[in-house]
């Protein structure tokens, strides 16, 4: 079991867009995984590329974690730039502290009205008169101190990363960092306030530095993905950026595409040709791609989709995450159009996710959408190396040179032969028009009957295996999550544990097809059930309304985005629950 | 087995499936078949070498009566396709076939893209001014002034589009113009979109009967271009505009470079993956 949270320390480093808090934040976490610890870092900012606002938010600790905790120890403000837009996703407590440049202005009333303690540190003056010294590297100099890292560490991280900016960067942030490492208030009020204690043995396994939307990356790579389409959209880009060149580097490609209704038929054609294929998108992305991939449902053609969920409807709130795009994935396709969708619960679940993903969709022949979102996909964990293993799944079924070839054959299992091209004496013609056996269009009651079966009978009669959901724990109280609320959920049962209250984590992975027998077995004994999820209009619960019969007592925790759900949130509404 | 592997390459019969055509007693998309399959056969290309990708609309229905790889995808998107295809799969030909609705309207996008990414595919434009399957509605060719439509009784009043001259702008690296009435002429012009390294534009004026009887007429009036294919932009540009959209044959040809993405490199899979996989380990 994990021991207590004796070393966890979570900070926010907040500036003006470009003023360098995400490159403070990404350099502490990684020096943290240097020093041997786990960690996470999210990033909150508004749309604006400068001139907006930033934070970078980073939980180190001796366990690996994957969610914030309830509130901040430390937030460090390189000035108070737009605060106000993300002051509420910055909770403090009375003992939290602030660094502070004294010079940045007055310090907004709702942060002064907490009572916490505020260090003034003039960070921009320290690093004015150091040539390329910036204050951002002045304030991962204080950090550094805080957290007891070695500035030497520190000193060659600095060199690895500006390494490339030139001699003059890497000196000017070097000694930037120094004077904040050796700031005299900072080592001050360090002495004054107890180190924190480590406990549990070291971890000595192999540690991964991963985002979501990376593991979702390697997944489709290990799946098997040797395509893909792309039409950049925040917060899914980063994701098609970095299978750009890794694509090629395994003999594949990615394309530009001139809008998401080009990319998801890009996808279609290369996995026609029977190269498996796959795009990302976020919500507007995806809404424009339904038509594409009821196409890809009706002729049969293996499509993944990864849909990194933002903060909607229409344009929304684009850079915050929210789990909102459940319904659209489930239903939203025109016609009877059986697919699968699938949530990645974690960031290493984004692996295995990702990876039964593509294998589903080739074997199945049909639309996989996966779906993640902006909390889990662009931020970044420090986790053990991710383990998993998957059940046996067929590769996608090809036609070899056959006579009298059927592309639509009824076969017992609903799939049948792909011909790809290439193959003698197997062309047929792909058709979003029903058809029959042979693809012949058709509009007869009996082909349409026999197709619609045989397309669902692929996923009904499929046996998905123990992967459908993750399970953790034990009690009468259980709670039913998706996606990265799973996270969340699991940090919340373990405190719950710790207090005596045992609870059951149960995290669909595997939503449709439902898998009701299956729940069912895994709520015996179940009482009470919490249904947790990031949106409004409880799509989730509605969801498990209309496909799984709960008999246990039902409550929800739903909350719109961007504001993440905490553990202390859920170990409050379990506690009151009696 | 039906397609046995045998030293005679096939006719232009052999290129046509054992579906017959619905179309409407005649309408020019049988001659766009007829040019498409005896341009086949004239390259001596495999049938399951060459997948045809089309769109919606009674010229997207083609690639059924091909027994080539095809695809009858959604309504305007057949060049995302294809592009998908081709990325995937240099190996194959990759026609693309439609209307002029499919193509210019509600895929105008993708036809602006296609051109300007200048991808190896050979798309065939069967343009009879006119939604023929929705029975006869306005399209981005019809003119201002056809008032036979329901949906607009005064007519569009919306000036037509210029199919070649939009290709020309958008980068197209081949623009041709046939005509169905000549359906050899159509079938020389396929030959040398096929063979061009590039996006290859095949405008086919194919008159539709029943919902532009006055098409028939077409015999009459079109002409080749008086002049040779020209290499120059600016050249083809005056001659596109000069011209009443009449005149068929090759209008422009361009060597710009084919764009192929893809390096084609990408050697030991297993090397590869634990190199990509190392990069995110502390």
């Amino acid at each position: 079991m994990k021991p207590a949270h004796s070393c966890d320390i979570s900070l926010a480093i907040t500036g003006s867009g470009g003023a360098g808090a995400i490159t403070a934040g990404e350099l502490l976490l990684s020096l943290a995984g240097n020093n041997g610890c786990f960690g996470m870092m999210r990033r909150s900012f508004g749309p604006q590329i400068r001139g907006g606002e930033a934070a970078a938010l980073v939980r180190i600790s001796h366990c690996p974690v994957e969610c914030m905790n309830d509130a901040f120890d430390l937030l460090l403000a390189l000035d108070w730039q737009n605060a106000e837009r993300f002051a509420d996703e910055i909770a403090l407590r009375p003992d939290s502290l602030i660094i502070a440049d004294p010079d940045a202005g007055e310090i907004p009333e709702a942060i002064q009205g907490l009572g916490v303690e505020i260090i003034p540190v003039p960070m921009k003056a320290l690093a004015k008169d150091i040539p390329a010294g910036r204050p951002n590297m002045v304030a991962l100099g204080l950090l550094s101190h805080w957290l007891g890292i070695c500035p030497d560490e520190a000193g060659r991280l600095i060199d690895h990363v500006f390494h490339a900016k030139g001699e003059a960067v890497v000196q000017g942030s070097r000694a930037a960092f120094d004077r904040g490492f050796t700031e005299p208030l900072i080592v001050e009020a360090r002495e004054a306030r107890p180190r924190p204690e480590h406990s549990g043995p070291a971890f000595d396994g192999s540690r991964w530095d991963l985002s979501g939307n990376e593991g979702c990356g390697v997944g489709a790579l290990r799946g098997g993905i040797r395509f893909a389409a792309a039409y950049p959209i925040t917060p899914a880009s980063d994701l098609l950026e970095w299978l750009a060149p890794r694509l090629e580097q395994l003999g594949g490609s990615l394309l530009q595409a001139e809008d998401e209704l080009a990319s998801i038929n890009m996808v279609i054609g290369a996995s026609f040709g029977g190269v498996p294929a796959l795009t990302a998108t976020s919500g507007p992305g995806m809404a424009l791609m339904l038509e594409g991939l009821g196409l890809a449902v009706a002729a049969e053609i293996p499509a993944v989709v990864v849909d990194v969920m933002r903060g909607g409807p229409s344009t929304g709130v684009p850079t915050k995450s929210e789990q909102a795009d459940l319904n659209m994935a489930l239903y939203g396709m025109h016609g009877d159009a059986p697919h699968l969708v699938l949530g990645a619960l974690d960031h290493a679940d984004c692996i295995l996710t990702a990876e039964w993903s593509v294998r589903l969709a080739e074997a199945l022949q049909t639309v996989a959408i996966m779906l993640t979102d902006q909390n889990l996909a662009q931020s970044r964990v420090l986790i053990p190396e991710p383990q998993y293993e998957l059940p046996e799944i067929p590769p996608r079924l090809q036609a070899g040179p056959v006579e009298g070839y059927q592309r639509y054959a009824l076969t017992p299992s609903g799939v049948s032969p792909m011909a790809i091209p290439g193959t003698p004496s197997c062309t047929y013609v792909a058709d979003g028009l029903e058809h029959d056996q042979r693809g012949k269009p058709s509009t007869a009651a009996a082909d349409h009957q026999a197709q619609l079966d045989k397309r669902l009978r692929k996923l009904a009669d499929f046996d998905f295996g123990d992967c459908w959901a993750d399970i953790r724990g034990e009690g009468e109280t259980a709670i039913l999550t998706w996606g990265s609320s799973a996270a969340v959920a699991r940090e919340a049962a373990e405190r719950l544990s710790v207090n005596g209250q045992a609870t059951r984590v149960i995290a669909l992975r595997l939503l449709m097809p439902a898998s009701p027998a299956k729940l069912a077995a895994a709520l015996a004994g179940v009482s009470r059930v919490l249904v947790l999820e990031q949106s409004h209009g409880r799509q989730f619960l509605l969801y498990l309304r209309a496909w799984y019969d709960i008999t246990a007592e039902v409550r929800t925790l739903a909350r719109p985005g961007p504001l993440p759900i905490t553990p202390g949130e859920i170990v409050a509404q379990i506690e009151e629950w009696s | 087995m039906e397609h046995a592997q045998t030293s005679r390459p096939p006719g232009p019969k052999e290129y046509k499936s054992d579906l017959k055509p619905i179309w409407c007693p005649g309408c020019g998309d049988f001659a766009v078949l007829n040019a498409v399959t005896k341009a086949l056969a004239f390259l001596e290309l495999p049938r399951e070498d060459v997948a045809l990708i089309t769109g919606i609309g009674c010229s997207s229905r083609i690639a059924a009566y091909t027994s080539l790889y095809g695809f009858h995808g959604v309504h305007g998107r057949a060049l995302a396709l294809a592009a998908g295809l081709k990325a995937a799969r240099k190996d194959l030909t990759v026609l693309v076939a439609g209307g002029d609705g499919d193509g210019l309207s509600i895929g105008g996008n993708h036809f602006i893209h296609a051109c300007r990414r200048n991808m190896d595919l050979t798309y065939v434009m069967m343009d009879n001014e006119v939604y023929g399957m929705t029975k006869g509605q306005a399209s981005p060719t019809t003119a201002a002034d056809w008032s036979q439509s329901k949906l607009t009784p005064q007519g569009s009043r919306i000036r037509p589009l210029r199919p070649a001259s939009l290709a020309l702008t958008a980068g197209a690296t081949f623009i041709a113009r046939g005509f169905t009435g000549d359906p050899n002429g159509l079938a020389k012009i396929l030959v040398e979109a096929i063979q061009h390294p590039g996006f290859a534009f095949v405008q086919a004026l194919s008159p539709c009967p029943t919902f532009r009887p006055e098409q028939m007429e077409w015999k009459h009036q079109v002409r080749g271009f008086e002049q040779e294919t020209s290499s120059d932009p600016m050249e083809a540009a005056r001659r596109i505009r000069a011209d009443d959209g009449m005149s068929t044959g090759i209008i422009y040809r361009s060597d710009y470079p084919a764009f192929q993405p893809g390096s084609g490199a990408g050697g030991d899979v297993a090397a590869g993956m634990a190199a990509i996989e190392g990069e995110l380990r502390i």
